[in-house]
């Protein structure tokens, strides 16, 4: 029946090692100690599913390949050579652009050169399985593009973080998934050019429209929603390849993604329909911060919240992504290591949304070789703050807010929060009394009686303190 | 293979990226989203397969592209993983102490 591409049984055993290989890449991330040895095997996967392609088919043009690999190559180490690690949100979304794409034009070469992927019936027509898998191939790979390209401007502050708002678009969304599926479903009947086409076509407008209303403060989902989608792309071409090392990589990757959504979601308790439907973190969140008149707090200066650190058996810091804004995480490790100095035990608290995508915080920790072991998730270190000296929070907000245990009509109620209201003295460092945290609702913190504001920016509140300590 | 042995093969990988994905420790999710970027990159093989083939000059090019694209990925996904990977060290004891 089905005549597909070479028999060749060493060539789908290689795939299959190859797909092997990538499971053990991520089995490896369980623990930074394997995390290399695993990256490691993930790039001798992928070196022999590209050696066995180039060894199984027949090379019309090795030398346009060659300089096609090569070009993309150059770019992509310069890049990540490059790359500040506060920006690495925005180099994930730019990647998982470039992997929609790719899957958006291979899709097309196959619509384009059917025979040359075995997938032709015997009437000279696209098989009828292959054409459902492209199409929905070409609709993940196009939403995953502009998607990720919306998600990229707006991490990248090319575009204003707060959401947009289109009138009816929960209308207009719903018709263009529903053209979508429809016209996949009508593309097993009909082949022409302009079904394929209009398919491409309104999936690269429904990413759009579906990153756009998304704020700020859901970019981790949206990041790690789009690693999904990447994911199942990658999947259905393999579908229409038969390749097992493209299945199971789409297969593993878009679970990934959607379980890094899932985690995302629970750690700011919304449902993953409230996030895609979108508008979260806009001006309509005043419900907590009205009825609150000027309430008193207290400033402190860099000089008192050295003595008071200095004095703290146990501080934890908590930081958040205005440390990653203000590139202020060498500065605390410094800070870190001169508390250490004068015995006083220095621990990290990690909120899962603290920053803009999964484990940002805990990279940019690593970078300034905070030692990993420092550093805990926020369950793991949640009930420690009672007996914390000082809590010290730098950059972070919304995660720290009572409000989320207490308040029902707060927009962040239900959310699992870090309790540093609980340790002797908070020092909350922050820009400006002026400023909410990206929900747009006011934290209690900043008015108890153990709180003192550190007024400023990160980095350099953190270098004084640093100096006053010595 | 026919249809359903490769949706078997998909079924089964989904199990597998499930619980191999939740044992994944959250220090790690940054760099598990740019590793598992460079590996969906292996759609570099249907881009592979269009450039070397012969037959239609548009579905070459397109597929030249696609192999500039993925290899993009992949060369930056797994060196980017890399550089952040080397970063993460255990607590090297004590200088003073």
């Amino acid at each position: 029946m089905e005549h597909t591409a070479p028999v060749n049984p060493w060539v789908a055993l290689a795939y299959l090692v190859a797909g092997v290989c990538f499971i053990l890449a991520l089995r490896g991330l369980s623990s930074p100690a394997t995390a290399q040895r695993g990256n490691r095997l993930g790039m001798i996967g992928m070196a022999l599913a590209v050696g066995t392609t180039l060894f199984a088919h027949h090379l019309a043009s090795p030398f346009e390949i060659g300089v096609a690999m090569a070009i993309g190559a150059a770019i992509g180490i310069v890049t990540a050579r490059r790359i500040a690690m506060t920006d690495m949100p925005q180099l994930v979304a730019a990647f998982h652009s470039l992997v929609g794409m790719a899957a958006v034009l291979v899709a097309a070469a196959a619509y384009l050169n059917p025979g040359a992927f075995g997938i032709l019936g015997d009437d000279g027509q696209i098989l009828t399985v292959s054409r459902i898998e492209m199409g929905l191939g070409i609709a993940i790979g196009a939403i995953t593009f502009s998607g990720s390209v919306i998600a990229f401007l707006k991490l990248n502050g090319n575009m204003s973080g707060k959401p947009i708002l289109l009138p009816g678009r929960h209308v207009i969304n719903i018709a263009v998934l529903v053209a979508i599926v429809g016209l996949v479903g009508y593309f097993t009947q009909d082949q022409s050019a302009w079904v394929f086409w209009t398919i491409t076509g309104l999936s690269f407008v429904i990413g759009f429209l579906l990153i756009v209303p998304i704020g700020g403060a859901d970019m981790p989902v949206v990041v790690s929603m789009l690693n999904s989608y990447s994911g199942w792309a990658a999947a259905a071409m393999g579908f229409t390849l038969h390749n097992s090392a493209m299945i199971i990589t789409g297969a593993l990757v878009g679970s990934s993604g959607a379980i890094l959504s899932y985690i995302m979601c629970k750690a700011m308790n919304r449902s993953f329909v409230s996030v895609i439907a979108g508008g979260f973190g806009g001006d309509a969140a005043a419900a907590g911060g009205e009825a609150k008149e000027q309430r008193p707090w207290k400033r402190g200066s860099a000089d008192d919240a050295a003595f008071l650190l200095g004095q703290a058996e146990q501080v934890i810091i908590v930081p958040g992504y205005g440390m990653a804004v203000s590139q202020a995480q060498h500065a605390l490790r410094e800070m870190g290591d001169k508390l250490k100095e004068h015995g006083v035990r220095v621990k990290y608290a990690i909120h899962p949304v603290a920053g803009r995508m999964p484990g940002h915080m805990n990279v940019l920790l690593a970078e300034a070789n905070v030692p990993y072991d420092d550093v805990f998730e926020l369950e793991d270190i949640n009930s420690e703050f009672a007996q914390t000296d000082v809590a010290f929070v730098i950059g972070a907000n919304d995660v720290t807010n009572p409000a989320a245990k207490t308040d029902k009509t707060s927009p962040i109620y239900g959310m699992p929060v870090l309790d540093v209201g609980k340790a002797k003295t908070v020092l909350f460092i922050k820009r400006s009394m002026g400023g909410v945290g990206y929900a747009g609702v006011d934290n209690d913190v900043f008015y108890m009686d153990n709180t003192m504001m550190l007024l400023g920016d990160a980095k350099k509140m953190v270098e004084e303190i640093v100096k006053s300590l010595d | 293979m026919d249809f359903i042995s490769i949706l078997s093969i998909f079924v089964m990988a989904c199990f597998v990226g499930y619980y191999v994905v939740w044992s994944v420790t959250p220090a790690l999710h940054t760099p598990l989203m740019a590793v598992t970027n460079a590996i969906s990159s292996v759609i570099i093989v249907g881009a592979l397969i269009a450039s070397a083939a012969e037959g239609s000059v548009w579905s070459k090019w397109l597929g030249l592209l696609a192999v500039v694209l993925a290899s993009v990925n992949i060369f930056g996904g797994f060196a980017v993983t890399q550089r952040m990977l080397a970063m993460y060290k255990k607590k090297e004891r004590p200088v003073a102490k």
